[in-house]
């Protein structure tokens, strides 16, 4: 069976254990999302999307702004009379859409920095924040974010010059 | 008495003195925290926001070289690590084939028996019963205790407090002579991780957490994590300009507090760290 016939929904299924046919659309994830007002489409909508079960829809989400947006904060899956795990189904719609390259255009900046700090625990074992810093500007050309407060803390002693590097870190 | 300790990268960096305050408040109690040797990222949000694997792998080394170590018990006060930590501890030890398989990658054993817990744990377990006696500058302010989304939410897997209405942390603040308020924003989130990328995010959702600490009179907001204490205070200008206002209200860690009203210096809990200026916030007995 190629992919695009297998039930989207199924496969969300499978690798997650996320039923997404259990949303009955209450709407209360959408409610309390505190991102709602900055996605496109919030959560219940999201979840709505998923359960048409058609390509279109599944494009529509793997390209949204939302599934980048979301912050794992978790409101709504503490409030959904279902329980159904939103965070973890967004982690998982984040992942399909690097694989497929359905990255959404605005939310770039969202990945770089989740790259830059990957890129930073990869190459030293811990987060050197002034090299995070550093890779996310040259991945963004956002030169001029945070110069105002760096100095600051330098000053205060927050931003080591040095990385520490971890001996026997994970190989990634 | 020893307990593991996980620092993690924020508190060895941007959030030193969670660190600092919270070593001295350890110290001031007869509690040596013992790190976890060669310790490294817990992965964070970038990690289960881009790579699967790696989102259990990288906890599951600080809980290998923890057990390692034999340690059986460990404080993480960075709430985001504690959460990280546990989830990736609750993952493996509900699957016998992911965590043998993971124990195999980091070619290290993993019992999954370790103990994770937060800073109001420690000091539920091993401290609070001590303060009441040891408070010599109590800490008579109102405050609003600001726990966020990461020590409480998902609670199947902490286990820790109430999901809407925390007390932790308040009633903490009651023993060291605080009014801990209501008010609405205990768990709302303060836009975490996009503190860099979207910092306009962060300025609207911290912004109306300030606003309201504020409006309901707090003189302080109390807080045991290091992305909220960041995107509170480091990010102030951003929410003042947000809220076209100017707010003064400090945020400080759970263990400052703690630390001054027990009679620790300012210096000692890292108070001059933060970027909005704590006041005299303790008063001489
Ligand atoms: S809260 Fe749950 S059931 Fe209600 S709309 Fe959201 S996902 Fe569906
Ligand atoms: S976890 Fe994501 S979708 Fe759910 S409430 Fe938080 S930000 Fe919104």
């Amino acid at each position: 069976m190629s992919s695009e016939q297998k039930s989207f929904a199924a496969e969300i299924r499978s690798q997650t254990g996320v039923n997404v046919n259990r949303c009955y659309q209450c709407g209360k994830c959408s409610a309390g999302c505190a991102l709602n007002e900055n996605m496109d489409y919030p959560p219940s909508v999201v979840m709505r999307l998923l359960q048409t079960n058609s390509a279109e829809s599944y494009s529509a989400v793997l390209h949204s702004q939302a599934i980048w947006l979301c912050a794992s904060c978790q409101n709504c899956l503490t409030r959904c009379p279902m329980q159904i795990d939103i965070p973890q189904l967004m982690d998982y719609l984040r992942i399909q859409a690097l694989e497929k390259k359905t990255v959404n255009k605005k939310s770039k900046k969202i990945v770089a920095f989740h790259r830059a700090f990957l890129d930073s625990v990869r190459y030293t074992g811990r987060l050197y924040e002034a090299g995070l810093i550093a890779d996310y500007k040259v991945r963004t050309f956002d030169l001029l974010q945070d110069l105002s407060v760096a100095p600051r803390m330098f000053l205060k002693g927050k931003l080591p010059i040095l990385p520490e590097i971890v001996k026997g870190r994970l190989k990634f | 008495m020893e307990i593991g300790f996980y620092p993690g990268c924020s508190l060895n960096g941007t959030s030193l003195e969670y660190a600092q305050s919270t070593l001295a408040l350890a110290k001031a109690f007869g509690v040596t925290p013992v790190e976890i040797s060669g310790w490294s990222c817990c992965g964070a949000t970038a990690a289960h926001n881009l790579n699967h694997d790696l989102a259990l792998a990288l906890p599951a080394r600080v809980l290998a070289l923890a057990e390692q170590q034999g340690l059986t018990e460990i404080m993480v006060p960075c709430a985001a690590c504690y959460n990280r930590l546990s989830v990736a501890q609750h993952a493996l030890n509900n699957s016998e084939q992911l965590r043998s398989q993971t124990s195999q990658q980091l070619q290290m054993p993993l019992s999954g028996k370790l103990r994770i817990l937060n800073v109001m744990q420690v000091i539920e377990k091993y401290i609070a019963d001590k303060i009441p006696e040891k408070v010599v500058k109590p800490f008579t302010r109102k405050v609003a205790c600001y726990y966020g989304c990461l020590l409480v939410r998902p609670h199947d897997v902490l286990q820790f407090d109430r999901l809407e209405d925390p007390q932790s942390m308040d009633s903490l603040m009651r023993q060291i002579g605080a009014t801990a308020l209501d008010w609405g924003y205990k768990t709302e989130c303060c836009g975490a991780g996009f503190s860099v990328s979207r910092t306009d995010i962060v300025a609207r959702l911290s912004g109306k957490i300030v606003k309201d600490a504020v409006e309901r009179g707090a003189e302080a907001i109390i807080v045991a994590c290091p992305m909220c204490q960041s995107n509170l205070d480091m990010r102030r200008p951003h929410i003042d300009r947000y809220l076209n206002t100017k707010i003064t209200i400090p945020v400080m860690y759970i263990t400052q507090a703690i630390g001054l009203a027990v009679g620790l210096s300012r210096k000692e809990v890292g108070l001059e760290k933060l970027f909005v200026r704590a006041p005299e916030m303790e008063m001489a007995e």
